[in-house]
């Protein structure tokens, strides 16, 4: 497969952060509070939030973290695209029930930090995150689709 | 037929791969069987009652003679000699080991084929219409726009854990062979007063616990948008369906509670925002697909002239055999309802024969149809003679196309871990109390539908005369349903009464079709019957 253009290697980084600023120091705050008293640059979404709540303001937010209650809940997918389609910058960090086959897709929707409630094995995440060269849709993620890959 | 190239080769390789090291963890106990599950679901693996159940895509249908005998292969070297041909157009084996299903998607990548999405919280392989690309009723083929969704909907990170399943399906006739209205999302190709081809999109139907015939959500969607447009309504339910009570959490129940009017407009205005993406598949993308559903050379200058001298041949003709768009040929259906059979189900040598014939008969193409059948598209009517004696001679020609012992029956309590009843020896029995074929042609079309538990798999809302498998009290019982239908005039079946036990449900559909030659007009079908006189005489015939 060498003559297709795809991913890049992926190496997995200490504290499954994906980004070379410094992170924020803030504790991130609930969505309510976080609306009420603006001056804070972290914030927290439960999983039903609306995230388009935070639009207004995402020029002076570093930290996003969506919450995971159960890995199988997956509006926090939507939440991230929806942030990074906005032109959201700052970190967004997966929390809560986040397994290691979850990770590669939460990468493409635009997630850049990972604080799951237990380890994650690293060797596993990193042939997972390496596994697919070729991506078939365009998301948050910015990977070349195939059917663009196709026709040059 | 569409074909392979590098990269979705390397996107299912890479997906074998990255399923045998999911199975080799769970084997190793790094991963709980909580976690697996919906890994394992994603990639079609089941635990029934007594084995894995592995599902096989099969996408809207279509598959070349290399593909179907690797089915049979599959069947002979991993499964028990069969497999069974389901309502979405897939096949599945019952008798599957963990340890070996990676070895299975690798065979079957092979040939290019696969078991992603076929079953989980996930957009499944999609359906179509098993006659597309030969139906004279088509305003184009529909399986270009098919496989570009099955392309733009595999591994869609942001859907990755969607509320439910999410089945969506495809057709360019009016005559609706594939339940467009009872998809979460269907989809028929049209042409508006311009001439450009658009889908209308009818979204929220289904069946299971709480059927729904989908509503029209779109008139006219322009083609070039379809994926978009998918990912607007796959966006609003992520968002907002229920996440509490898993017999709430499909599509249609958002779009029924929100009403159709409010569903719409969320709808429309997330796709407002989606189409700033650009992720739309470009039309010099949807033409390199469509090369590979160009019309196969047909043979032009051919008769239609049928010889129909032997009786047994004509009336397969007459019930099995269908209208081609082009001069010479037909298509042909496979029937896979012997009586006393099991519905949907094939041996690897059946498998394998049909593979020879489509390979000889039918420029190298078979379908899966939604009733469990195969059909053979393209066939010449010359060869239609000598095609039927093979049929004939291995169990295969039987001529009940759409005729009450046409029965879909999901696998029931005989294999599935969800079921209360079983159907198999139901659809068995009925379909042996009406073995005689004149008294099935003398019925006429008559689609019968049997599910073992409320999930519907077997699309009894779906029947004209639908059934029902329950547990009542420990024991299987069986409700009646009349005046379903799947089709492009869908509505679903209603509950006659009191159910039965399962010699009671056999005697109860013989009354409903005495009833039915009582009082019918010249023409009429079952189900117009049904429509005309209601339920209330057919009640009275079933009760007393």
């Amino acid at each position: 497969m060498g003559d297709l253009k795809g991913n890049a290697h992926v190496a997995v980084p200490q504290g499954l952060r994906f980004r070379d600023d410094d992170p924020a120091e803030e504790p991130a705050v609930t969505l309510d509070a976080f609306l009420d008293q603006s001056n804070s640059s972290a914030v927290r979404l439960e999983a039903g939030e609306d995230a388009r709540r935070l639009l207004p303001h995402l020029d002076h937010i570093a930290l996003i973290e969506i919450d995971f209650p159960r890995f199988r809940d997956g509006r926090g997918y939507s939440s991230a695209q929806i942030l990074r389609e906005a032109g959201y910058t700052g970190e967004l960090r997966a929390t809560g029930d986040v397994l290691v086959d979850q990770i590669d897709h939460m990468r493409r929707c635009g997630f850049d930090g990972f604080a799951p409630d237990k380890p994650i094995d690293a060797t596993v995440l990193a042939a997972s995150l390496n596994r697919y060269r070729y991506r078939y849709q365009t998301a948050a993620d910015g990977a070349v689709p195939v059917w663009k890959l196709r026709h040059g | 037929m569409y074909r392979y190239d590098k990269y979705d080769q390397a996107i299912v390789d890479a997906r074998v791969e990255e399923f045998r090291d999911q199975a080799r963890r769970r084997l190793a106990g790094q991963l709980t069987d909580d976690q697996f599950k919906p890994l394992r679901l994603k990639n079609g693996l089941y635990l029934q009652l007594h084995a894995y159940m592995l599902r096989v895509a099969i996408p809207y249908g279509t598959l070349d003679s290399r593909q179907m005998r690797m089915l049979g292969h599959i069947a002979r070297k991993y499964d028990r000699g069969y497999g069974h041909f389901t309502t979405r157009q897939n096949l599945q084996y019952n008798w599957i080991k963990l340890e070996e299903a990676g070895d299975i998607l690798a065979d079957l990548a092979t040939v290019e084929m696969h078991a992603i999405q076929t079953s989980g919280e996930s957009i499944r392989n999609l359906s179509s219409d098993q006659y597309a690309g030969a139906a004279a009723d088509e305003v184009c083929d529909p399986r270009p726009w098919a496989e570009l969704i099955r392309q733009a909907t595999t591994f869609h990170p942001e859907f990755s854990y969607l509320p439910r399943k999410f089945k969506i399906a495809v057709t360019a006739a009016n005559e609706d062979r594939a339940a467009i209205r009872l998809h979460d999302i269907g989809l028929k190709l049209v042409k508006n007063d311009d001439g450009e081809l658009g889908f209308e999109v009818y979204i929220g139907g289904g069946m299971g616990r709480t059927p729904f015939v989908a509503p029209l959500i779109r008139p006219f969607l322009p083609a070039d948008h379809l994926f978009s447009y998918i990912e607007a309504a796959l966006r609003v339910w992520n968002r907002n369906g229920r996440r509490d009570n898993i017999h709430k959490q499909r599509i249609k129940i958002l779009v029924h509670d929100l009403g159709q009017e409010e569903f719409t407009r969320q709808v429309e205005a997330e796709w407002q925002e989606i189409l700033k993406n650009g992720s739309d598949v470009p039309r010099a993308e949807f033409d390199r697909i469509a090369a590979y559903f160009e019309p196969p050379a047909f043979e032009t200058g051919l008769s239609d002239d049928i010889d129909r001298s032997d009786p047994d041949f004509a009336l397969w003709v007459d019930h099995n055999v269908k209208a081609h768009k082009a001069p010479g040929y037909a298509i042909v259906n496979i029937s896979l309802k012997p009586v006393g059979g099991i519905p949907g189900d094939a041996t690897a040598e059946q498998i394998d024969l049909m593979a020879g014939l489509g390979e000889k008969y039918s420029f190298d193409e078979l379908r899966v149809t939604h009733a469990q059948n195969i059909v053979l598209p393209h066939v010449r009517k010359a060869d239609l003679y000598a095609l039927w004696q093979v049929l004939d001679e291995n169990g295969l020609a039987t001529a009940n196309l759409d005729l009450i012992s046409d029965i879909i029956a999901c696998p029931g309590l005989d294999y599935c871990s969800l079921a209360n009843a079983r159907s198999i020896p139901v659809a068995q029995k009925i379909a042996t109390r009406f073995a005689d074929l004149g008294r099935q042609r003398e019925l006429g079309e008559l689609k019968l539908k049997i599910s073992g538990c409320i999930n519907a798999c077997g699309h009894h809302h779906a029947g004209h005369i639908g059934i029902l498998g329950v547990d009542k009290k420990g024991t299987e019982n069986y409700q009646l349903l009349l005046g379903g239908s799947g089709a492009e005039d869908a509505s679903l079946g209603k509950i006659t009464g009191p159910g039965f036990n399962e010699d009671g449900i056999v005697d109860a559909v013989e009354r409903v079709t005495d009833k039915y030659l009582a009082v019918r007009e010249d023409g009429e079908r079952f189900l117009d019957t049904y429509r005309r006189v209601g339920f209330e005489p057919f009640k009275e015939a079933i009760y007393g």
